[in-house]
Parts: C-alpha cells; structure tokens; sequence
C-alpha cells in the first residue's frame, strides 16, 4: 500500500517536472519560431472569438442565478439594496476568473488536446522536427501566448456580462432599483480587486493551455491506450488535469491575496 | 581515397538501436554515392523505417555514427540543425497537415526555415506544387485529394526547400501495383530532374531493382547484401534468395492449400 502511495506520488511529482520542462521549452522555442505573430492570431481566434457564445451564455445565466438568490438573501436582512455588491465581487473575484477558465477549458482546451494528439498520431508533429521545425515553438508557443491575452479578456467579458445579468435579474424581476444596483457595484470593486481578477485568469490561462497542450502532444505516451483511444484518454485527462488545477489555484492564489 | 569519400553523401557506419530486449538495429552501415538513388529492401518489421528515421533524428541510435557529407551527425539538435536543412523526410503516411491546404503545406518548411519574403515563398510553393502537376489543388485541404496526389504533394513539400538528400519511408505502402509503379516513376523522374540524392527503404523488390542505382538488405538487424540490382538479382546469398523467392514460396504454399494438405507455419 505505501510501495503503491509512493509510486504515484513519484509518478505525480515527474509529470510536474515533465511539465514544466515542456512549457518552459515551448517559451524558449518561441523566439526562434518565425511567423509567429501570425500564429498566435490564429490562436487568438481559435480560444477567443470561437469560445465567445459559451462565455457571453454562461456569464449571463451566471448573473441572474447570482441576482436572484443575492436577492432573497440578502432581502431577508433588509439588505436588498446591497446586491450589486455581492454579484459584483462574487462575479469579479472568484465566479468570473473560475468559471471562464472552465468553459475555455471545455472548449478550447480540449480541442487542443484533440488537435495535437491527432497531429502526433499521424506523424505531422515528426514530420515538422524533420524539417528543423521546433514543434514546440510552432504548435505550443502561439497557444500559450494567445491565452495569456484571450482568458483576461474572456474573463473581463464574463463578468461584464455577468453584472449584467445580475441587474435583469434584480432589477427588472425583482424590482430593486437600477441606479441603486450600478451604484453599489461601482463602491463594491475596487482596484485590488479587479487585479485580482486579472492575475487568476491569466494564470489558470497559462496553467490549462499548458496541460491541454502537454496530454496532447504526448497523446503517445499514454499508457493502456494507443491510437485514437490514446487521443480520447489524453483528452479527457487534459480536461479532468485542467479543471482540478484551476480550482487548486484558485485556492492558493485565493489564499495569498485574501 | 578523399576523393571517393567525398562521392559519399552519407555514411553510416555501426547503427545499433534496441527497444528494451528487442534488438532492431545490430550493427548497420553504409555509404550512400551523392546523387544516386539508393534503397533498403527488407522484409517487414525488418526495422528498416527505424533505421530511416535514426537517420533523420527522430529517433536516437544507441550506438554507431553517421556522416552527412563529411560531418558528423552527433544526434543533438545544434548539430543536425545544418542536416535538417539540407535533407527533407517522406513519411510513409505523408505526415501533411489536414487543417492547411496544399499550398499552405508547401510553404511551411520555407515559413519556417527561410527568410524569404512572402511572395518568394508563395511563388516557390506554387512552382513546387506545378512541377508535380497538382497545381489546380493548392486551395485544396489534403483530406480532398486522392491517394496519388497525396503523395505526390507529400513530395512537393520535401522538394520545395531544395534538399540535397530526400528520405523516403515505405512510399509505396498500402497502393495497388500500377499506383506503387507510378510512385517509383514519380521518385526516378523528379530525383533526375532535381538531382537529389534519394534514400529509400521498402519492401517492393520488383519495383525498387527498377528504379535504383545501388540496393542493401536489411534483415535481422543488419545489411546482408549490398550492390548493384544486377548483382542483387545475380546473389546467391541466402537471404536474398529467400526475399527474392518469395512469389515461388508463394505458388508453392497455394498449391499446397489447393491440395487440402498445408500446414501453414508461423511465417506465414
């Protein structure tokens, strides 16, 4: 039982160093991968504008769930006029960040996964190292960049679009005033707050399109599995690796900064 | 004797590679002339595509060196970054990228490896994909050609950065014989009009007697006959009369199976 324990534990601390060997390796490729401005639009578009109707979809129904049981609460305390606040910093501080990580990583993450475990098994990404081609810097790099941009901007959507779910819902519906709403939102968050935000999305944007990539790319390696199994467990495993890690960092980020 | 070392493009001499207990490479080595058309013959599983790909950096010999034109390939990147511009690989699987259309294959290798302008690029490309008359497709996606044209634009994108060397993994794999016919065709017309020196492994005897210049072959781990096709057909080594054969043990095991009394054994 503890041979098996420290078995995985080892297996688990060697995948954390594999990882960070890949991802710091495909940052070093980038300077030397040509065109990449190109790609990292190409990504860009791909976890961007691809994933927009999911982020504007769940970002609003997020809100009006949030306006709606903010308002019973809080209405139990006489306190009605202050929802604004509470969707705010719910939706700025932990819903917003959290909740677009998953849904990038549902959609844009797993089709990395899907796309580069598929280039591995029908040797395009061999066929690339045998034409001097850092597979690396061509197919990773541009993704990582791209996310450090696209979750900070898809999170600033979501929660954007999430305040204004929560105001239909609580002031439309439930009649709290709508000037009262806007006004506490705008005394609730504060700068702090908002960089926050930033800092949990890009991480988690940095954290998820690395796992997606890694499983992917090494979709060979995977064991139990060859061919197009060996693609579907590495992307479902980059999925399943991709979610616990947002919500651990989100915790350890959480932690430092509360 | 400089002079005729330097006749050799590629040398490779002692190439040993196992997978675990499994010993695939015991010992190869040979010497490639500078502009000729040279296959490996074997039968399969022989570990001729391992071979090939030790050759192109893809997977690392565990012992034996290899020379491209002189110099030595240690295995590590900054050492073969000179080889890999200077040699191009077809995969037995042509390796294209579905999600870019043929032209945009084409333009990779050149994208990433020159400083080309953008319209030098373009106009490569499109010269590459017109010199293997499949210039009517560059627009299209790889998945929306056929099979021929497929490897024959798989060729365009090793041709298009002007290797000197061209690899070619079992090209004719899996195509009927008038198409594995038109593929040698393709690999002697194009290495004669582009003057490189091409590499092939496969285990299509009749058709790669025809096409090359000098022939080996590989089998259990080592080359067990080199020289001309004339003298491959002329061996009296045991293993190529085997290999060369084999339609006879064929007709034989058939008539056998015909008779109602073969027993067919593991080799079969």
């Amino acid at each position: 039982m503890l041979k098996l324990l420290g078995g995985q534990t080892l297996r688990v601390i060697a995948g954390l160093g594999d990882l960070a060997l890949f991802t710091g390796e495909s940052f070093r490729s980038a300077g030397k991968s040509r065109r990449l401005g190109r790609r990292i639009a190409r990504a860009v578009y791909e976890q961007g504008t691809l994933c927009l109707p999911v982020i504007l979809i769940v970002g609003m129904f997020t809100g009006l769930v949030l306006g709606l049981q903010g308002y019973y609460v809080l209405n139990r305390f006489g306190s009605a006029g202050l929802l604004g606040a509470l969707v705010s910093l719910s939706l700025v501080r932990e819903m917003g960040p959290v909740l677009a990580a998953l849904m990038l990583v549902g959609q844009a993450g797993s089709a990395l996964a899907a796309e580069l475990g598929i280039q591995r098994n029908s040797e395009q990404i061999v066929a690339l190292e045998t034409m001097g081609v850092s597979s690396h810097g061509y197919l990773v790099a541009p993704r990582l960049i791209a996310a450090l941009l696209v979750f900070p901007l898809q999170t600033a959507l979501f929660v954007a679009v999430g305040l204004w779910g929560g105001s239909l819902s609580g002031s439309l519906l439930l009649g709290v005033d709508s000037g009262v709403y806007w006004s506490a939102v705008e005394r609730a968050v504060e700068a702090p707050d908002v960089r926050e935000c930033f800092l949990k999305a890009a991480t988690f944007g940095l954290l998820t399109i690395s796992i997606c990539a890694y499983h992917g790319f090494n979709a060979h390696r995977c064991r139990g599995a060859t061919g197009a199994r060996a693609v579907s467990a590495s992307t479902t495993r980059a999925v399943v690796h991709s979610s616990i890690v947002v919500l651990v960092a989100d915790y350890v980020i959480t932690s430092f900064l509360v | 004797m400089d002079t005729g070392k330097k006749d050799f493009l590629l040398e490779v001499d002692g190439l040993k590679k196992s997978f675990g207990d499994r010993v695939v490479l015991a010992g190869v080595g040979l010497a490639v002339r500078r502009g000729s058309v040279f296959t490996v013959l074997g039968p399969s599983g022989a570990g001729k595509s391992v071979f090939l790909k030790c050759l192109a950096g893809v997977v690392q010999p565990d012992a034996g060196t290899i020379r491209f034109d002189g110099q030595l390939l240690s295995g590590g990147p900054g050492s073969r970054a000179g080889f890999h511009r200077r040699c191009s690989f077809l995969f037995q699987s042509n390796a294209l990228f579905d999600s870019l259309t043929a032209l945009e294959n084409v333009a990779l290798p050149l994208e990433q490896t020159t400083d080309l302008t953008n319209h030098e690029i373009r106009e490569r490309s499109l010269e590459a994909l017109r010199q293997l008359e499949i210039e009517n497709h560059g627009g299209h996606f790889p998945g929306q050609l056929s099979g021929g044209m497929q490897k024959r634009l798989a060729l365009a994108r090793a041709i298009v950065t002007r290797p000197e060397l061209v690899f070619f993994d079992e090209p004719t794999a899996g195509l009927d014989p008038l198409r594995r016919n038109a593929v040698f065709a393709m690999i002697a017309k194009y290495q004669r009009q582009f003057g490189f020196t091409a590499l092939i492994v496969t285990h299509d005897v009749t058709e790669a007697l025809l096409a090359s210049d000098r022939v080996a072959l590989l089998a259990q781990g080592r080359i067990g006959f080199e020289g001309t096709p004339d003298e491959f057909s002329a061996s009296g080594h045991p293993v190529v009369g085997g290999f060369r054969d084999s339609a006879g043990a064929l007709g034989t095991s058939l008539a056998a199976i015909r008779r109602g009394d073969a027993i067919l054994s593991d080799d079969a």
